[in-house]
């Protein structure tokens, strides 16, 4: 039972990998009609910044998930300024190439500084408040040992996305950009600046990736390609669930991730697949993903 | 929303008549290949992918899907291929066919999942298959993993062609990929390439036109696959290995690249475009990962300047469709 426990533990720390990246996606998608590519390599280069920052600023975990996130995201913003914004009115699958080929730049940029081997990240000590020592150790639940790093990335994912649901479902702001993603001519007409709304959603999707990436950078290590199968990965996600509903990138992020660590544990050799043969059964029962529209 | 291609002129008797003078000179340049000293092994793998990227152009040129799947056709053709020429012992006639029936196979069940959603969402599940196909590759025994099937016998192609020889293994696999070009180039101007166009420009008006568009989008997508496949048991001869990099997602990336840089939508783009590409992989092979970063680069710069494509541009220049 040990096994299944830390099988389903792995399986909701991919799924809050799963969920954050796919919630971007899914906000990207809806202001900029982008499917981002790049949303891998924007991962990857999130856990990069978290192993700059503590390598050669002495920046440690916990200013890394402030800084990684804000860094990535104007990387984004520039990206979307310079390139994203003259594909408006074009054919969807413009997009999607752009942002291959940016994904196809970063990853051979690190790829030829890093080579592909992964690059230790410690998982934080500090603060030391009696016996804790950060992040480290675990703790004894009677059923099973839980590294607390493994929980903490659970819980605050799980934050970080309800978070995200919060400020685009109940705010001001959130409203102003749900307009503009049903009709931004018209919200623009109301004096509202589309244009830059649309860079800073871009900027916050790019950022939840790149906070993900911090979050990973302590257990999968540090790899030029870290991002680049995760990102099919997510696609898959992406098609199961649909990307028109915020709660629904969420809660499918999370329920697949369960269910590739259950199949870890019942069927390892199954693992790597089963997001895929899952993705062609919805697909056959019903075509429009599960939560999405109809596209 | 603007499409793929925007200035596909009209299929009259003067573009049909300047397309077959391309298509003969072509020929003939292609024919004098072994003449002239230049590499032939290098002309031979431009010439697989530029088969491989007409029949993905077939998909998103004329059908408006893009795949972002294609090299699981290339990889499957090619094990199959590979499997019945080293464990079987087949003639190569026969390999090939069993290469080409794989991929037709494969495509069939992919295009029934995969074109039940369309635009981005047709990218993103051809993406997703291509990857479940790469990790069942990587563990199923006949592949041999990572190692891939290595030293495969060419054999007599019909009994009389030598097949080690490289120039006649050259004329084999020229004379493949004219075929298969003009194939392609006989579906495009067919009533049925006609509906295809209609369905790429608005599929609701050819739906209420009557056309049931999932069947000509299924029939393109089988097609396409298919011939892709066929690319890939001819590259089976030259390469003589069958390795996992032709399922895997960068591969994929090649030949949209290739198709991008050629021209979408052109007929002769992607022959420009493999030749293209294949090239600069040659020259800059001592860069290391450089070639992924130039790769990128160039694909940016097609997207942000250079939609049409070279011989897009071409064309767009004289007005003719190429």
């Amino acid at each position: 039972m040990q096994a299944l426990y830390a099988q389903l533990l792995v399986g909701l720390i991919n799924g809050s990998f799963y969920a954050l990246l796919s919630l971007g996606l899914a906000v990207i998608f809806g202001m900029l009609n982008i499917i981002n590519f790049a949303h891998g390599a924007l991962y990857m280069m999130g856990a990069f910044c978290a192993y700059f920052l503590l390598n050669l600023a002495g920046i440690g975990y916990w200013w890394a998930l402030i800084i990684a996130p804000i860094v990535v995201g104007i990387f984004g913003m520039i990206l979307e300024r310079t390139m994203l914004q003259w594909l408006a009115g074009l054919d969807h699958l413009y997009g999607l190439l752009l942002t291959f080929g940016i994904a196809l730049i970063v990853q051979g940029v690190f790829q030829n500084y890093f080579g592909s081997s992964g690059l230790p990240y410690a998982i934080p000590d500090y603060p030391q408040i009696g016996d804790w020592r950060g992040l480290q150790g675990g703790i004894n639940l009677g059923f099973m040992f839980l590294p607390i790093y493994r929980g903490w990335v659970v819980i605050f994912s799980l934050v970080v996305c309800l978070a995200t649901w919060f400020l685009i479902e109940k705010t001001q702001l959130g409203a102003y950009l749900r307009a503009a993603t049903e009709n931004p001519t018209l919200v623009r007409a109301f004096g509202i600046n589309v244009p830059r709304m649309i860079t800073l959603t871009y900027g916050l999707g790019v950022g939840l990736a790149a906070l993900a990436g911090v979050l990973s950078a302590p257990i999968n290590q540090v790899r030029p390609l870290m991002g680049a199968d995760l990102i099919i990965v997510v696609f898959a996600v992406v098609v199961i669930g649909g990307m028109g509903s915020i709660m629904g990138s969420i809660i499918t992020g999370f329920a697949l991730g369960v269910i590739e660590g259950l199949t870890k544990y019942f069927y390892p050799e199954a693992s790597n697949t089963v997001v895929f043969v899952l993705m062609v059964l919805v697909l056959l029962v019903k075509p429009t993903g599960l939560t999405g529209r109809a596209a | 929303m603007s499409a793929l291609t925007d200035d596909t002129l009209p299929v009259t008797p003067r573009a049909m008549r300047d397309e077959m003078i391309v298509f003969a000179l072509m020929a003939v340049l292609l024919g004098l290949v072994p003449l002239t000293g230049i590499y032939p092994f290098f002309v031979m793998q431009a010439l697989c992918f530029a088969l491989l990227a007409c029949a993905f152009n077939l998909l998103i040129g004329y059908g408006g899907l893009l795949s972002f799947g294609h090299a699981m056709f290339l990889g499957t053709a090619g094990y199959c291929t590979a499997h019945a020429l080293k464990v079987w012992g087949v003639t190569p006639e026969v390999g090939i066919l069993v290469g080409v029936a794989g991929a037709a196979a494969l495509s069939v069940v992919t295009g029934f999942i995969s074109i039940r959603r369309q635009g981005i969402y047709f990218s993103m599940i051809t993406l997703a298959l291509s990857q479940l196909l790469f990790f069942i590759y990587l563990q199923a025994p006949f592949t041999h993993g990572e190692d891939g099937i290595q030293g495969i016998p060419q054999g007599y192609l019909f009994g009389i062609f030598n097949l080690a020889k490289p120039t006649v293994l050259y004329y084999v696999v020229l004379a493949g990929f004219l075929a298969g070009f003009l194939l392609i180039y006989r579906t495009i101007n067919s009533p049925f390439g006609e509906v295809l166009k209609s369905i790429r420009e608005n599929e609701q008006r050819a739906i209420s036109l009557g056309y049931k568009t999932d069947q000509y989008k299924l029939l393109a997508f089988i097609l396409s696959g298919t011939l892709a496949g066929f690319a890939g048991s001819l590259k089976v001869f030259v390469a003589q290995n069958a390795s996992l990099t032709d399922v895997h997602w960068t591969m994929s990336g090649e030949i949209v690249l290739m198709t991008l840089v050629g021209g979408l939508g052109t007929i002769f783009g992607p022959v420009v475009g493999a030749f293209v590409i294949i090239a600069m992989q040659q020259y800059l092979a001592g860069f290391g990962q450089w070639v992924t970063v130039i790769q990128g680069v160039i694909f940016v710069a097609c997207v942000l300047t250079f939609r049409r494509g070279v011989v897009g541009e071409i064309a767009h220049f004289f007005r003719r469709s190429l």
